[in-house]
């Protein structure tokens, strides 16, 4: 396993993990942008440019793009999150020439009109996916009123009305604010032949001009509250909570994460014991979400509409206790196994390593090898912990609930 | 490609041990399917198997409840259970030095559950949180339904079962489930990863050495109930779901079938995402993919979409489907073949995928097929063959479940939903 690293004249990062042994490479562009980028006016368009990137270029038709992806036998695909579009595919090792020229080439996309209004039904489509499917827009909603103004609250897909009214010049305009070389990183990892890999995208991407993007990195004024959502169709009640958690640059998130694993990962947590065991619950999590300057910890509960507002006070006292007891030796050692594993199971797909690189670039981090970030874990003291513990306080949060409850109310 | 190593052996109480050695992971995975599925639950106990498996989680040897996740955890095995239609599966990927020890702890819920009588209510609780869930997954409903009306009341049932049938099982039941349907004959583990197969095939041995086969149960098979069925539902987009026959994955001519299907939904370019989203926008999701039960298989279609575009949709799948009849092209195939090698060696990087395709292979071949024989089938896939296939077996005899506010019509065939 070897890392290497090249950047562009023009600012565009190349990073690699180089493993021989592999039979399968994956590939990605990671682009710092998203929907907390965005002005109001063009609210989802990162996303929407998303799909937009797959719809062609002055090169090729949106049909020879997908049929080009399939020629190659890449399994492919895109995302865009609060903070970052990434465009990624996995392919064999003898493709590794096709896909960079691929994706460097959608890279720049067209915006013709005909493909955008097409492409605008299917995002209203996949709108209205998702406000069929729990937690009903709770995710949105959560997110907007703990950022409040802050431009994390930002919806990634936005609406249907902004979506409607987006032309293909504004799109192109935001295009031309974001997606400078600089603020781009492509990422490989797998059976990459990286010399290759440079000569391939300065050849492809060596000429995109550069510019400067910038992001409002201000720490967000994070808010308290508790909103009801009302959704008489839903069979059950879904309860979202944000705490404040780390930023992406601080070091206590490794300690943090570790704390909301044992308190609320899928077995054998605090979260785990009190509600799903017993079966209190069909599902209930905790996860700390980082982004660059601000933070948060979400708590996830699902249950019948009847047991929502007894499971609040469980929930709270469960909350109140841990931040009372802290966290014991027992839970951090088995937790530290488990991340272990998880750590040399992710670590052996080619897919995760590459957005585990592109991922650390994403939010301005020094490269760690697989055997680092084990070590950082590993390391973590139970006094850190339960330092963690004692910063973010879980009832002091952002609650939503989301379902046909209309009378749920805080726990004081 | 790469050349697999396969094992296997079949003790004498007639349990399976089917191991593929990665020696290049540091992981490894195992996946066990006891051939105690919700097949064999009783007609007015449904969510029995279901129910079966939460329980001899919940104790087992000298571990009660708490004390089995924990045993897990401090292994840092990644583990999962569910029941399905032929079996009752249990999965963990870990670290390749902690197998022998996991498998060890499964040994106890294999063959020395407990069934505790204290922890009966909490376990029905979390049956009833799996029914519930099924309540908002608007997909999952229409497709799970599409299966219940093309395979009948036997093979295209729930495993969760219903509130009151849950609500009807009693502890004896549980006991007598077990009794009847965990045994070792059929029964398979497959291992992938970093392993030895000489020293596992010892350890499985001495685990389950004492456990005697029990004759298979016998059940009838519900009949299906072919047709158009609507439910019902104030939601944003409809959700379509269509099934026609297909071939089991054990039939000789499975791959002119699966490489037609490919050619309707396996990439960016199939004909399903093509006509449907990318030409038109009707839609987010949309695909076909195989079923297979042991002797009989279909393909299932689905896509979700708005209301007012819910009938042009279903128009329009179904209008592909048909077309298929007409046969593939030979650029069609080409990328087809080049995708499926593709997916075959991808998934040779996960232990925990591959342990999952072992057993699965077990169970409907009685053997493993090796990336070699079916990269071997895969190349010899012609344009002639498949639609040879494709023009004796048209697609038809469509079953169409819709869930939204208005049901949808077959348009061709004049026929109207009737209520689910």
């Amino acid at each position: 396993m070897e890392y290497r690293q090249h950047q562009l004249d023009n600012g565009l990062e190349i990073l690699a993990e180089c493993n021989p042994q592999a039979y399968t490479s994956a590939f990605g562009f990671f682009v710092r942008t998203g929907s907390r980028d965005e002005t109001h006016d063009v609210a989802g368009v990162s996303h929407f440019l998303e799909h937009m990137v797959f719809k062609g270029t002055p090169n090729r038709t949106a049909a020879q793009v997908n049929l080009e992806l399939d020629e190659i036998g890449s399994s492919s695909n895109a995302r865009t999150s609060e903070e970052s579009t990434i465009y990624h595919a996995s392919v064999l090792p003898e493709f590794q020439t096709n896909v960079t020229e691929l994706l460097s080439d959608i890279m720049r996309p067209s915006l013709r009109v005909e493909d955008f209004e097409t492409e605008k039904q299917v995002i209203v489509e996949e709108i209205k996916m998702y406000d069929d499917q729990p937690p009903y827009g709770g995710y949105e909603r959560i997110m907007s009123e703990y950022f409040g103004d802050h431009p994390l609250g930002q919806s990634v897909l936005g609406t249907v009305d902004s979506v409607t009214a987006m032309t293909p010049e504004g799109m192109m305009k935001y295009f031309e604010q974001r997606y400078s070389p600089s603020n781009i990183c492509f990422a490989a990892a797998g059976n990459i032949d990286f010399e290759r890999l440079i000569e391939d995208l300065d050849r492809c991407c060596g000429h995109w001009k550069k510019f400067s993007p910038e992001r409002m990195k201000e720490k967000a004024d994070y808010k308290q509250g508790f909103v009801t959502m009302h959704k008489p169709s839903a069979h059950q009640q879904y309860i979202l909570q944000m705490a404040p958690g780390p930023s992406s640059e601080q070091q206590i998130r490794y300690a943090t994460s570790v704390m909301s694993a044992i308190i609320g990962d899928d077995g054998g947590s605090r979260l785990y014991w009190e509600f799903l065991d017993s079966g209190l619950a069909e599902s209930a999590g905790m996860g700390a979400y980082d982004y660059q300057g601000s933070g948060a910890i979400m708590t996830y509960i699902c249950c019948a509409p009847d047991q929502a507002q007894a499971n609040l006070e469980r929930l709270t006292n469960l909350q109140r206790k841990i931040c009372e007891e802290g966290i014991s030796q027992k839970e951090l050692d088995l937790a530290k196994r488990k991340i272990a594993s998880h750590i040399v199971l992710a670590s052996e797909r080619t897919g995760s390593r590459m957005f585990f690189i592109g991922g650390q670039w994403l939010c301005e981090q020094p490269f760690h090898t697989v055997a680092q970030i084990a070590e950082i874990y590993e390391s973590l003291t139970l006094d850190q912990v339960n330092e963690a513990l004692a910063n973010y306080p879980l009832d002091k949060n952002m609650t939503v609930t989301v379902g046909p409850c209309d009378n749920l109310t805080a726990v004081a | 490609m790469t050349t697999q190593q396969i094992f296997h052996h079949t003790y004498d109480n007639g349990l399976t041990l089917v191991a593929q050695s990665m020696p290049w992971l540091e992981s490894a995975a195992f996946s066990i399917a006891v051939p105690a599925g919700c097949r064999f639950d009783p007609e007015e106990k449904l969510g029995t198997a279901n129910f079966t498996c939460e329980m001899v989680q919940r104790g087992c040897g000298e571990y009660n409840s708490r004390q089995f996740i924990e045993a897990l955890e401090s292994l840092g095995v990644d583990y999962n259970s569910s029941a399905s239609l032929y079996g009752t599966n249990f999965g963990g990927a870990m670290q390749s030095a902690q197998l022998h020890d996991a498998l060890a702890i499964y040994a106890d819920v294999l063959q020395r559950p407990i069934f505790p009588e204290d922890q009966l209510e909490d376990g029905r609780m979390v049956c009833f949180q799996e029914i519930a869930a099924l309540g908002d997954d608007l997909a999952q409903r229409t497709l799970r339904h599409l299966r219940l009306k093309h395979y009948g009341s036997t093979d295209g049932r729930n495993c969760e079962g219903t509130v009151e049938s849950v609500q009807s099982i009693t502890l004896d039941d549980l006991k007598a489930f077990y009794e009847q349907c965990y045994r070792p004959n059929g029964l398979v583990i497959a291992c992938a990863g970093k392993l030895d197969w000489e020293p596992l095939k010892r350890h499985v041995g001495n685990l389950f050495d004492g456990w005697q086969s029990k004759p298979d149960p016998e059940i009838i098979v519900q009949p299906a109930q072919h047709g158009v069925h609507h439910i019902k539902h104030e939601s944003e987009q409809t959700h379509i779901a269509v099934a026609y026959p297909g071939l089991h994955y054990a039939h000789e001519d499975y791959y002119l079938n699966r490489g037609a299907v490919g050619v309707l939904s396996g990439g960016m370019s199939s004909r399903l995402f093509t006509e449907v989203r990318e030409k038109r926008g009707l839609c987010y999701t949309v695909f076909a993919s195989c079923s297979t039960l042991r002797e009989k298989g279909a393909v299932l279609c689905y896509s979700g979409t708005s209301n007012d575009r819910a009938q042009e949709t279903l128009d329009v799948i179904l209008e592909e489907l048909k077309k298929l009849a007409q046969g593939i092209t030979e650029d069609e195939l080409r990328r087809l073949k080049v995708q499926i090698r593709s997916g075959l060696i991808m998934q040779q990087e996960s232990c925990r995928g591959r342990a999952g395709s072992i057993a699965g292979d077990w169970l409907h071949l009685g053997r493993v097929k090796t990336l070699d024989e079916i990269n071997e089938k895969i190349n010899g896939l012609t344009v002639k063959s498949i639609n040879e296939y494709l023009a004796a077996n048209p697609p038809r005899d469509f079953d169409v479940v819709t869930l939204g506010p208005q049901p949808l019509e077959l348009k061709e065939d004049g026929v109207s939903a009737t209520p689910a």
